[in-house]
């Protein structure tokens, strides 16, 4: 099956990770884990982290997982070094808390690998993502990835700091 | 004021594009009704009763006359001729086009004007004093820092989807005229012993269904760190708002669910990351923009100008505007003035492009240029000679802009309601219309004084009736429009919710009511008590007589 293709690092790439999800009453330890990359939620991390760990080390299949709205970084803080890509899912793009979740990843807990975004997320919210410190995005359906590209020069100065740029304006402003 | 420079302009204009696409891309069908929403909102462009609304932000109510011209010449071109001033300082245009929106806010930009975040779940237009910089009472002004707040608020990315608007206010006067009690955020300017300045910080205060005046969070939070806290804050707000219901998702009830000391506790515990961190404030940035705002080049006068007083004896309607429409100013021999946008026949706070122009002119030729949008709707010259006021005062009132009613009931705060917005529950304006002719006299008006009569047409309460010592509410019951009356609210240091004094009235029957209340106030009240003192002494019942006259009315209340 051909890879998909996402947005990483502001062009287009091919993506072979698989978000697992858990079905209605479906226990975090009985999920079945599929061969490949996977983001696993924060609970089948939590439940699994062992086997999960294990298959990093001896089939060298990366570790990632995915976090809802009201996880928090806190949570996986201490990991973080096992992870590959962090996601981030945003069921509605109008719930922001995924923003702050973000930043703190980047900026609170230094977390410098992939931070993917996914879900109701399109062309019209990429340049915020970017700034709180997404690299990645896979958007919502029926959203062209080639056009969204465009989003990331919208602005092409800002005024605060954020993930992007540790400076706000007023330190770098040249009169 | 404040200047833009290169940085300033190049993101306003990436924001003209950025909206023309999007625009382009919602009429092709690209995104949905429910995509654009939330982008044309933060653009402030609502679809109302008559189409699209666009709200233009007038930044902590500041405008130049050239500024104000062109938002004459928008209004003239794009809509019918007029626009509306909101009590958030900003004006709002009711009839324009959804398709020229874009080149709206593109001829906008070139005057250092927009609509950047007027409305949608971010932050919003920072509000403060109409009289800041000229006041007598002033610790510090507030504007500069309200542009500081303007430049961290603009496209903030983690902030742009919080759980609802977010409202900052700041006042640097001893008296509050900003309202910081009844905002999401409220600063309150204050110098310590060592003459530093810092803010004491209220958070969790607002209106609409479930009016709470904000507690204490920081009783001196030093400048440097304002936008390291106000980060922390308006973070936890967006972690930990909520955001199941609409109704429920305002600061307000966060901070009333976890207490305020325990809301405190959480943005300190956020803060002490980002505590001396980059986006401390530094000397440098604070004396930049302040510079901008620098007090104008003023005359050497002496205070009481002999014409000026001289005029007050001969024309006893100069001297009733001049009582009520003219206002102390800290340099002698100036004064400010208001320019009323109240008065019978005209919606409260609707301004037409002739009246733009003229009030322009009127900035240009006698007060440096600058005009301000006050929360009550009107607009203020905040600095007059006195010696030019009676000229002032005829090229005003030729303009249609000098009643001389402020502070008085004609003076009335009202929302645009059902007959403009979407979100209405009745209609305010023939309420407004109703109570100013009533009380048109103005012999009548003066005799009764100071009144503050906030009218709004549903609970997001624009008109602010929680704080009016009058306030209506429209209420929509069984699809009939029905008006409820609360008594005591005010605003300022001591700012009080008002509270409901029984069954709502029907349309016809609030003007009645209104001028019962008041005749309660006339027979009540000792010499020097305006209405709300009155009310503090006496208490609700005399008044609540007073509106029921039939006492099988006032008990039913039940449903409100």
């Amino acid at each position: 099956m051909a890879n998909k293709q996402i947005i990483k690092e502001r062009r287009l790439q091919d993506d072979a990770w698989k978000v697992v999800t858990l079905v209605d009453g479906e226990a975090p330890f009985d999920v079945c884990l599929p061969v490949g990359p996977l983001l696993v939620p924060l609970a089948v991390w939590k439940a699994k982290k062992a086997c999960l760990i294990h298959r990093e080390y001896e089939h060298g299949t990366p570790l990632g997982i995915w976090l809802a709205p009201e996880d928090k970084a806190e949570d996986i803080a201490a990991d973080i070094d096992d992870f590959t890509v962090i996601a981030v899912h945003f069921p509605k793009f109008a719930d922001g808390r995924g923003y702050s979740t973000a930043r703190l990843l980047r900026e609170r807990y230094g977390y410098d690998g992939e931070v993917r975004a996914f879900g109701d997320i399109g062309r019209d919210q990429i340049f915020f993502l970017n700034r709180a410190g997404f690299d990645a995005f896979v958007l919502g359906e029926g959203k062209s990835a080639e056009e969204a590209l465009a989003a990331f020069d919208d602005f092409p100065e800002t005024y605060q700091a954020a993930a992007d740029q540790p400076d706000p304006l007023f330190r770098r402003r040249v009169a | 004021m404040y200047k833009y420079d290169d940085y300033d302009h190049t993101i306003v204009r990436a924001r003209v594009a950025q909206f023309r696409g999007q625009t382009e891309r919602y009429l092709a069908g690209e995104l949905s009704d429910d995509e654009f929403r939330p982008l044309r909102l933060q653009n402030g462009l609502y679809i109302q009763r008559h189409g699209p609304m666009l709200r233009l932000a007038v930044p902590y109510g500041l405008i130049s006359a050239r500024q104000l011209r062109r938002f004459a010449d928008v209004a003239r071109r794009y809509d019918r001729g007029f626009g509306h001033f909101t009590t958030r300082h900003n004006l709002q245009l009711n009839w324009l086009k959804l398709e020229d929106a874009p080149e709206i806010l593109a001829e906008l930009a070139a005057d250092e004007l927009h609509a950047i975040q007027t409305s949608g779940n971010c932050i919003r237009n920072v509000t403060t004093d109409h009289f800041a910089g000229v006041a007598a009472d002033e610790i510090a002004d507030p504007r500069p820092w309200a542009e500081i707040l303007r430049q961290w608020s603009t496209f903030h990315p983690e902030f742009a989807y919080l759980p609802r608007k977010f409202k900052v206010a700041i006042s640097g006067s001893r008296e509050d005229r900003a309202a910081i009690q009844v905002h999401d955020l409220g600063l309150q300017l204050l110098r310590d012993d060592a003459g530093e300045i810092g803010f004491r910080v209220h958070a969790g205060g607002g209106l609409g269904r479930t009016p709470l005046l904000g507690p204490v969070l920081r009783e001196f939070l030093p400048w440097h760190d304002l936008l390291s806290y106000t980060e922390a804050l308006v973070r936890v707000f967006n972690r930990h708002g909520r955001r199941d219901n609409a109704y429920k998702a305002r600061i307000k009830i966060l901070v009333k669910a976890l207490g305020a000391a325990e809301f405190a506790r959480q943005v300190d515990a956020e803060w002490s990351h980002l505590k001396d961190g980059p986006s401390t404030l530094t000397a440098a940035e604070v004396a930049r923009v302040s510079a901008q705002f620098a007090a104008p080049d003023y005359e050497t006068l002496a205070d009481g100008d002999l014409c000026h007083l001289a005029h007050q004896r001969e024309d006893k309607a100069f001297a009733r505007w001049v009582e009520r429409n003219v206002h102390a100013h800290k340099v002698p021999g100036y004064a400010a003035v208001t320019l009323s946008l109240k008065k019978p026949g005209a919606a409260p706070g609707d301004a037409t492009s002739e009246q733009m122009e003229a009030a322009a002119d009127l900035a240009e030729r006698y007060s440096f240029g600058e005009i301000r949008v006050s929360h009550e709707q009107n607009l203020i010259l905040a600095d007059v000679p006195q010696r030019e006021l009676y000229t002032v005062w005829h090229r005003a009132k030729a303009a249609g802009l000098a009643s001389p009613t402020v502070g008085l009931i004609q003076d009335l705060i009202a929302c645009p309601g059902g007959d403009f917005c979407g979100l209405a529950n009745a209609r305010s304006l023939p309420i407004a219309a109703a109570i100013q002719e009533r009380f048109e006299d103005l012999d009548y008006q003066h005799d009764i004084g100071e009144l503050e009569l906030n009218i709004s047409g549903c609970m997001n309460s624009c008109g602010h009736h929680h704080l009016g010592a009058i306030g209506i509410l429209g209420v929509d019951k069984n699809g009939e429009e029905w008006y409820q009356v609360t008594l005591g609210g005010r605003q300022g240091n001591d700012a009080h919710i008002g509270e409901v004094i029984g069954r709502a009235f029907a349309a016809a029957e609030v003007a009645d009511a209104v001028e019962r209340l008041i005749g309660a106030y006339l027979a009540h009240r000792h010499a020097d008590e305006r209405f709300i003192d009155t009310f503090d002494r006496l208490g609700v019942e005399p008044f609540r007589t007073a509106a029921y006259p039939n006492p099988n009315q006032s008990r039913r209340v039940a449903n409100g």
